[in-house]
């Protein structure tokens, strides 16, 4: 079985450097190195660094590549403007998700415009499949699955951009949030957009695969009297948890449509015709489908995905996508699809924590936010 | 009260009893360093009732870290005569001595023979290094 799996660049790094590794949609990835709660510690705190080069990464070039994208994304793309980046969803043509991606509209050195998807790693194939009938309705668009020839590295925290002096030129250190650019770093070609999924400010980079463990010892030696952290997969879990972002496979999936998830916003039904788009304008009505929430727990034990959100009458009115032990808020949170009647703000209810009530309350998402002045 | 591993028996799962050389016939028992270290992070314990029953191999509680929980085994058949609830409130301290500080629960043993068939400390190392 491990024979199979993929290893991403950086894969020797992880290795010599203590990694708890692990499959993560079919690759050998890092879970954690020191521990998950000082590697999410750090990355609020300071600077962490993370192997992504899981996530797929998707190019689409020509002069009609932003009509198909936005015949396939829930978000607008014809008038995405270079540089900018947007969250969108992909969905079917029921208005169920398909996965949550990145478009970025982007500058080659060459000056000439394409567009960057950045898809889930677990979705990948399934979304590279699915693209191919409407690829073939576009045959003047030029993809690319350029994965494996590239590697991703996020830089996050509120050091992330002073670490990452020494090796980016200032234009990519002042890119605005969600603004993304192609650049160099050490003279050797480089995709920084300043997004990331762990609520803090920060980067990710794009580059060549043979390129990335030397970015990644450069940020962490500029790191490390700022007390920059290798983090892995478990920390970047509890980090986009608290942050309230969801998660494909958890928060989100095909059975699941973006206005009950709390993501209307990456919908624009508006004068465009898209995959999903006729389902998704009744959706964007219904008020009877379980709504996504944000849960604080008492005690210490968290509540893990599948339990059951029970209210005042013992009676199940939905269960936990996501759940963790918080280590910045020192109490256990979670996400929850919960029927309209419970997924109310305030409202008191238990979780069936493997067959013990644990009190719980419905609470704005996110749980955290980074503060303005980092 | 001075435990070390090398004194110990062990379940493959991790979990240590220490039977004092005493007619007592009463097993501390813990989990290892090793458990604590592959866990990290703990953050809560789930402990029984004094004067429950457990069975050798039966679930006596669970460990939670921020990552996942997992259930604790004990290693022998008996009663809970004494649980270490102020540990629940101090489960770093298994990360410093998970023997003589990090004991978990006393049980009365109603068979110790079951003792013979834990593993020793040799035994227990060698498959740790797996």
């Amino acid at each position: 079985m491990s024979s199979q799996l993929a290893a991403t660049p950086l894969h020797a790094w992880h290795q010599a450097h203590g990694a708890r590794m692990a499959e993560f949609a079919n690759y050998e990835m890092p879970i954690q190195y020191s521990g998950i709660v000082a590697e999410h510690l750090a990355t609020r705190n300071a600077i962490g660094v993370f192997d992504i080069s899981h996530m797929g990464r998707l190019r689409f070039d020509g002069p009609r590549a932003d009509q198909l994208l936005d015949h396939l994304l829930t978000r607008r793309v014809v008038d995405m403007q270079t540089g900018q980046v947007r969250y969108s969803l992909v969905c079917n043509e029921e208005g169920g998700i398909l996965d949550d991606v990145l478009v970025s509209c982007l500058e080659s050195p060459s000056g000439k415009n394409y567009f960057l998807l950045v898809v889930n790693a677990s979705n990948r194939a399934k979304i590279v499949q699915w693209l191919k009938p409407h690829l073939a309705d576009f045959p003047d668009v030029e993809f690319h699955d350029v994965t494996d020839a590239t590697a991703m590295i996020a830089v996050q925290g509120p050091k992330a951009i002073e670490a990452c002096k020494p090796l980016l030129p200032a234009s990519a250190l002042t890119l605005g949030y969600y603004r993304a650019k192609v650049t160099e770093q050490m003279s050797k070609p480089c995709i920084v957009s300043r997004t990331g999924y762990t609520g803090e400010d920060g980067l990710e980079l794009i580059m060549k695969a043979e390129d990335a463990p030397r970015v990644w010892e450069n940020i962490m030696m500029a790191g490390r009297e700022m007390g920059v952290r290798a983090v892995g997969l478990g920390a970047r879990d509890t980090l986009r948890l608290e942050a309230g972002m969801p998660l494909y496979g958890h928060e989100l999936d095909e059975s699941i449509d973006p206005y009950q998830a709390g993501l209307g916003f990456a919908c624009n039904l508006k004068d465009r015709i898209f995959v999903g788009k006729e389902s998704l304008e009744q959706k964007s009505k219904d008020q009877t489908l379980p709504k996504r929430v944000g849960l604080v727990l008492e005690g210490r034990r968290a509540a893990r995905q599948g339990a059951n959100v029970l209210d005042a009458d013992s009676r199940i009115v939905g269960q936990v996508t996501s759940g963790s032990f918080s280590p910045t808020l020192d109490k256990p949170i979670a996400m929850a699809y919960l029927a309209p009647e419970a997924a109310v703000l305030g409202m008191a209810l238990d979780i069936d924590i493997r067959g013990t009530k644990v009190s719980a309350s419905v609470v704005p998402l996110p749980f955290y936010k980074k503060s303005s002045q980092s | 009260m001075s435990i070390t591993p090398e004194k110990l028996r062990y379940l493959n799962s991790h979990e240590w009893a220490y039977v004092a050389d005493d007619s007592s016939g009463i097993a501390t028992i813990g989990i290892s360093a090793f458990a604590v270290e592959e866990l990290t992070d703990l953050v809560f314990m789930a402990l029984p009732k004094v004067g429950q029953t457990l069975k050798a191999g039966s679930e006596f509680g669970e460990v939670e870290s921020v990552k996942a929980v997992s259930p604790m085994y004990s290693p022998v058949s008996g009663t809970v005569v004494e649980i270490h609830s102020a540990l629940v409130d101090k489960l770093e301290s298994l990360s410093v001595d998970p023997y003589s500080e990090g004991w978990i629960i006393k049980v009365k043993m109603s068979d110790p023979s079951e003792l013979a068939g834990l593993l020793d400390w040799e035994a227990y190392k060698k498959q740790c290094s797996h």
